[in-house]
């Protein structure tokens, strides 16, 4: 029988928190890529935009856990024997690229129409318009929300222990299981959440302040 | 080439209605429990007691910050080390009523305090009392000014309800496990069962929007900003 003090208990905790890390940002930055493409999509093509409406509404609007499981096994059904932590990645990436392309279709749309018809009647293209005039403008608002979402991706990686991908909860219930002290364990896990979260959530609201006080 | 077979799952509809409702059952419990917290709350962050304040702070603070199935797992295998057992049903009721309540107590403490001060002082000069004060003057059109957000959120509560089947609860998501664990037809099962969390949500919000200007705070108050 093997003692674990809280101290073997926290650093095994720590190592498994980097794949949370991990994950995450592998989330973030395919749903932020994917998310804008969707929502250059639909400002460029307003054909495709119902498709684009289509994709929001459908993640926005089952679990993400289904999400999870239909990833895991739709990949295994084509006949990719897929790791778990790839079927997590790509899930959650479906999943940021829902939410971002919906705030920062509200960030495009915040942005005064004169600028579009100003940008137009200097006869910029599309890109030029969204790069030098629309996209500019569009960030500042945006920075603040997008940073809070960070937080509901790090949550939702959470998730991903369920198919099996060793993160933080995931080991947490390994711990769990090896010492029998689920009140201390599981507290310890939702600690090393807040710490990860907190400062990005205190970040976000910094940058909310800070927009409403130029604004004014 | 991929086959799939619905007619395998669907043949299983009695699991999938009953998952269903006790998914609905569940929501619905919360979002009124969720919501009563977060009144609560929101009252003491505005104008309660200032020693009041720091516990409501970290409350909110501590449940924002961490993932729902870590909270889940804490109610229901955390709780019972210090001597609290509770069935899987009740404990992921508490846990959705104490992640709904943090959510709604920011969202309804941004209601309240785009209060006009006038209304309270015309309230007063009525002679009515601070309780009719609140729960008369301020609080329903508070409620009708967050009122999209907080349907939002409940939404989001009820989809994030799909974790409690990891511990055991028998909703939708554990009764779409169930029956993919008989005919080995996950991604259909979980197809299907993403379909009905869709139908739910949808659902859900028809009805909210048409509950809350009806019985909660008025026509004239939804319409008029």
């Amino acid at each position: 029988m093997v003692d674990f003090t809280l101290w073997d208990i926290l650093r095994n905790l720590m190592l498994a928190a980097r794949w949370t890390v991990l994950l995450s940002l592998a989330a973030f930055v395919g749903g932020g890529l994917l998310g804008l493409g969707l929502l250059l999509l639909r400002l460029a093509r307003p054909r495709l935009a119902p498709l684009v409406v289509l994709h929001v509404r459908l993640f926005q609007g089952t679990p993400l856990l289904m999400q999870l499981f239909l990833a895991y096994f739709g990949l295994a059904l084509l006949g990719l024997d897929v790791p778990a932590w790839a079927a997590a990645a790509l899930a959650l990436t479906l999943y940021a690229s829902a939410f971002l392309c919906e705030i920062w279709r509200g960030s495009v749309e915040a942005v005064p129409r004169g600028q579009w018809e100003a940008a137009g009647s200097l006869a910029l293209s599309f890109g030029e318009t969204m790069r030098h005039v629309i996209g500019p403008q569009a960030l500042r608002i945006a920075v603040a929300p997008t940073v809070g979402f960070l937080v509901q991706v790090i949550k939702g990686t959470a998730l991903a222990s369920v198919i099996g991908f060793v993160e933080l909860t995931r080991a947490g219930t390994m711990i769990v299981n090896a010492t029998f002290q689920p009140l201390a364990v599981y507290g310890c896990v939702a600690l090393m959440y807040f710490l990860l979260c907190w400062p990005v959530s205190a970040w976000s609201l910094h940058l909310e302040r800070r927009l409403r006080r130029e604004r004014v | 080439m991929i086959s799939l077979d619905f007619a395998a799952v669907l043949e299983q509809w009695p699991l999938l209605v009953r998952g269903a409702a006790l998914t609905v059952a569940l929501t619905a419990l919360s979002a009124a429990l969720g919501t009563a917290v977060g009144v609560a709350c929101a009252w003491m962050r505005v104008w309660g007691p200032a020693a009041w304040r720091w516990p409501v702070v970290a409350y909110v603070e501590l449940v924002r910050n961490t993932p729902f199935i870590v909270q889940l797992f804490f109610v229901f295998f955390g709780l019972p080390a210090a001597g609290v057992k509770l069935s899987p049903e009740a404990a992921a009721l508490i846990a959705m009523t104490v992640n709904l309540g943090a959510y709604a107590a920011e969202i309804v403490r941004a209601g309240l305090e785009a209060t006009p001060r006038g209304q309270i002082e015309a309230a007063r000069s009525l002679a009515l009392d601070e309780r009719q004060v609140f729960l008369r003057v301020v609080l329903p059109p508070a409620l009708g000014r967050v009122w999209p957000a907080l349907v939002g959120q409940i939404i989001i509560v009820m989809l994030g309800s799909s974790v409690c089947g990891q511990i055991a609860a028998a909703e939708l998501s554990y009764q779409a496990n169930l029956i993919q664990s008989r005919n080995f037809r996950a991604f259909e099962a979980f197809l299907i069962g993403a379909a009905i969390y869709l139908g739910l949500s949808l659902l859900l919000r028809r009805l909210l929007d048409e509950i809350g200007p009806r019985w909660i705070f008025g026509r004239r108050a939804a319409t008029g900003r």
